[in-house]
């Protein structure tokens, strides 16, 4: 674990422990399980983003995708009564292909990643809505899938499936992300395209495999989110769900710029994001409120960041001044 | 900030990697006959552990041309920046119309009239010509909204561009513009602050020979309205003709001076190195294997109209020469798999070579070290090792995993060959020396198999004793049977460590010569489009 995810456990665990000494019900088994159920779905959405975002890019559909996936899926099992060991696989696939239309897009059409995901936030919103005719889709009364709903809303041990599922993709995903030859592209593309590619890395194929992997698990995401609702409106189903992940990935140490960041921070970025929303609750904050609590945190945790970050900067360069080393004549 | 004071930091190295200076047959004290405008007594700066000028002493009379030579590394950057009044020198008088001051600051520097054209030209291009010269400065007009007077602004700018003898309108956007008449603009800008030595730092460098005309007429202009001009360049037979001294600095000090009767390439040339340059040491030629890259008719961005062909062989190295614009770029982007051709093929050991990416490029074991090390070169940010392995991670990792043990085991190896400076294979490569940072990235194409190898500018802004090792390896690599293709704009360099010399003029090779070839003239002839019978100046033949 880097200083930076450290620092981010240290808040989570204060600003927790200031939570529960003024609202005990904080520590109550069923709230810990409600939050850690949303820790999972958000968790995934921003593992996702954070693929996406170590390249340079951005994922703004995120949101409209876990509309349009849920309404798919319900509609699939729900109502065609497609089995749903077919149902998850082909709305992976189509997260998948999402991906790799989006990731086509920006490196071989060199179209501009907020541009691309901008124009998909709109148009899977719209098609969303379209295919349900503006309606709610829902499981009718006294449908039953006990696999699936054990798998996604059950718990195991009294920990939620959901925060289970997000323990081993982030697992695997770190691994991948920093041990793995297509991790250190990422960082690589990230930090420096160009170099990148003139090292004889693949950079298109790359970057077009982050938007796949972020395709993939926002799919996932969409999965358990419907099997958390049940009932779908696709209005309103999943807004904002994009910011959320992006969120947590910049309090994790993401740079928009690129091939910064670990997973581990992405999680614990999800993590402080879903204990805030809890805080707001349990103190009696306004929920109203809610959007400023987050926003004034994140501001915060950047702009701390940031003066830390120039603060070590003039302090390496102060010691070497003192040093005063052959450094100079190279500047 | 009306015009930019800042001096070009030029490849930034003040090393006297020579010793002191031999004897000096050619000092010819100058009687100024103008009133002086600016003299400089004494002045030292010293940089920890370098001297980077050592009591140098110069005078600059109004209206006078001054030609200032010098190597890379003689101390030019840092005189330029005392002037600009970026840094102050330890010790040393300087003097402006007799006023004596103990350093410049940037505005005591743009007070008294001194302005700087440098090579990388800072001009706004989305902005027209008129806009750039009086950018913050703009003439408004009266009331409330302070709007720009377009109508002063342009009846200031006119009589700028007309002493100058620009053919150009203030309202022309300057990316419409051409490098020469860019500078141009640069120069009318200095006017219009009444400057009074304006100081052209290698303005020539990346023009076309017609276009250095036009600025050598400039010049001229100037000193004929009594501005005193500060000319420096490397390309010699620009300064025999405008200036009217040449003042040469050697390792930090003044290595002599030229009156306008005395000056020839050949005593610049002695002054600048201390010694007379000898007929180069005729190195045994390699004898080179089978044809690796033949290239057969191709076509590139920069030409699309026509045909280049050329052969690079085993166990040589082939230098390619050309003036900026040439096409040399745009080949070795069609070699390395980034750019596509526009027609005509490449073969590699006779095979057709397809090529879609660098990654195909480097699978075939063609590498490339790119002219713009900083961006394309190496990843500033990662450490050493992972600059090295980075084009052979699948040759560093257990499966899929990537083994930093066996990264850093390459890079240490790489490091102790390549004899790369730094603290350890884990610092980060951003801040190495541009040599050392230069030495990452053979250093990770050395750890492969290189088949062929091309190298585009390869000690552009290294220091001299960085530049002798790159030689070195460079030659090693051909002994070794590597075919390297070296561009490069230095001459020197081109005929010091090629083993043959394909020019390139607009898009094609110009012409090949072998070792017993070898000369300046030569090369400038080719790469002007000339053919080797053609006698007589290039640069004057051409307007």
């Amino acid at each position: 674990m880097s200083k930076k995810d450290l620092g981010l456990l240290l808040l989570i665990l204060v600003v927790g422990a200031v939570v529960a000494l003024i609202n005990p019900r904080f520590l109550l088994p069923i709230n810990l399980a409600n939050t850690s159920n949303l820790i999972g779905l958000f968790g995934m959405l921003a593992i996702g983003q954070a693929f996406v975002i170590i390249t340079g890019g951005i994922e703004l559909s995120v949101g409209s995708l876990v509309a349009l996936f849920g309404v798919l899926f319900v509609d699939f099992v729900a109502t065609r009564g497609m089995a749903w060991t077919v149902a998850v696989p082909l709305i992976l696939v189509f997260g998948a292909v999402l991906g790799l239309v989006h990731g086509w897009l920006i490196t071989r059409m060199k179209l501009q990643p907020f541009v691309v995901t901008l124009c998909g936030l709109l148009i899977y919103r719209g098609v969303a809505r379209f295919y349900t005719a503006d309606g709610t889709a829902g499981f009718a009364f006294g449908q039953s899938f006990p696999t699936l709903e054990f798998l996604t809303a059950g718990r195991s041990w009294g920990v939620p499936n959901s925060f289970i599922a997000l323990i081993i993709i982030a697992a695997i995903m770190w691994v991948v992300l920093h041990r793995s030859v297509f991790g250190r592209y990422l960082y690589a593309i990230g930090k420096n395209e160009e170099a990148a590619k003139y090292s004889g890395i693949r950079t298109d194929r790359v970057v077009m495999a982050a938007y796949v992997i972020c395709g993939v698990l926002t799919a996932i995401s969409a999965i358990y989110f419907a099997m958390y609702t049940r009932s779908i409106s696709p209005a309103s189903h999943g807004n904002f769900y994009e910011l959320y992940a992006i969120a947590a990935a910049v309090l994790g140490g993401f740079s928009l710029r690129g091939g910064e960041g670990s997973l581990i921070g992405a999680v614990l970025g999800t993590v402080l994001l879903q204990e805030l929303q809890n805080l707001v609750n349990l103190l009696g904050i306004p929920s109203s409120l809610n959007f400023a609590v987050m926003g004034g945190v994140i501001l915060i945790g950047v702009l701390a960041d940031q003066q830390w970050s120039v603060f070590k900067t003039r302090r390496v360069i102060t010691v070497a001044a003192r040093r005063n080393t052959v450094g100079a004549a190279a500047e | 900030m009306p015009v930019a004071p800042l001096p070009a930091t030029e490849s930034g190295n003040y090393a006297s990697m020579r010793g002191r200076a031999m004897e000096l047959p050619d000092q010819v004290s100058d009687a100024v006959a103008a009133p002086t405008f600016l003299s400089l007594q004494n002045v030292r700066k010293t940089y920890p552990g370098v001297t980077a000028l050592d009591g140098f002493s110069m005078e600059v009379g109004a209206g006078e041309v001054i030609g200032l030579v010098g190597e890379n590394g003689a101390g030019k950057s840092t005189l330029m920046k005392i002037l600009g009044g970026v840094i102050a020198p330890d010790s040393g008088a300087i003097a402006i119309d007799d006023v004596s001051h103990e350093r410049l600051t940037v505005e005591t520097s743009i007070g008294a009239g001194i302005a700087f054209v440098h090579q990388e030209l800072n001009l706004f291009d989305n902005l027209d010509v008129a806009a750039n010269i009086f950018l913050g400065r703009e003439p408004l007009k009266a009331g409330f909204l302070k709007l720009v007077d377009r109508d002063r602004l342009r009846n200031q700018v006119e009589p700028l561009l007309k002493r100058i003898g620009a053919n150009f309108s203030p309202d022309a956007p300057v990316a419409d513009l051409s490098l020469a008449q860019q500078q141009m603009v640069e120069i009318a800008k200095a006017l219009s602050i009444d400057a009074r030595l304006v100081i052209l730092d290698e303005p020539t460098s990346s023009l076309p020979l017609a276009e250095t005309e036009k600025l050598l007429d400039v010049i001229a202009s100037l000193k004929a309205s009594g501005i005193a001009v500060i000319f420096i360049s490397h390309r010699l037979h620009e300064i025999e003709r405008a200036a009217d001294r040449v003042v040469a600095l050697r390792d930090g000090a003044l290595a002599g001076t030229l009156s306008k009767a005395e000056i020839t390439h050949d005593r610049m040339v002695k002054l600048m190195i201390g010694r007379a340059l000898k007929a180069r040491t005729q190195t045994p030629g390699r004898t080179p294997g089978k044809v690796a890259l033949a290239v057969d008719g191709l076509r590139t961005a920069a030409h699309p109209d026509r045909q280049l062909r050329i052969d690079v062989r085993y166990g040589e190295i082939l230098g390619l020469a050309g003036l900026v614009g040439s096409g040399r770029t745009e080949l070795a982007r069609v070699l390395y798999g980034i750019d596509r051709s526009y027609g005509g093929g490449v073969s590699l050991d006779g095979e057709p070579l397809m090529l879609g990416s660098a990654a195909d490029a480097v699978k075939k074991g063609i590498f490339l070290v790119p002219e713009d090390r900083k961006l394309t070169g190496v990843l500033l940010d990662l450490p050493i090792t992972e600059n090295i392995s980075l084009p052979n991670l699948r040759g560093h990792s257990h499966r899929y995993f990537v083994s930093a043990s066996m990264e850093a085991a390459t890079a240490e190896r790489q490091k102790a060959d390549l004899a790369i400076k730094a603290p350890s294979v884990q610092t980060r490569t951003g801040t190495l020396s541009g040599g050392n940072q230069q030495k990452v990235v053979l250093a990770k194409w050395l750890a492969m198999k290189p088949k062929v190898i091309i190298l585009d500018e390869p000690t552009r802004g290294i220091d001299i004793g960085a530049k002798a090792e790159i030689y070195a390896l460079m030659g090693a690599l051909a002994d070794a049977g590597v075919a390297v293709l070296m561009i490069s704009s230095d001459m020197e360099e081109v005929i010091g460590a090629s083993d043959r010399i394909a020019v390139m003029h607009e898009g094609r090779i110009s012409g090949i010569l072998e070792k017993d070839q070898f000369n300046q003239e030569n090369v400038l002839l080719l790469a002007v489009g000339k053919t080797l019978g053609e006698r007589g100046a290039p640069d004057r033949s051409v307007s």
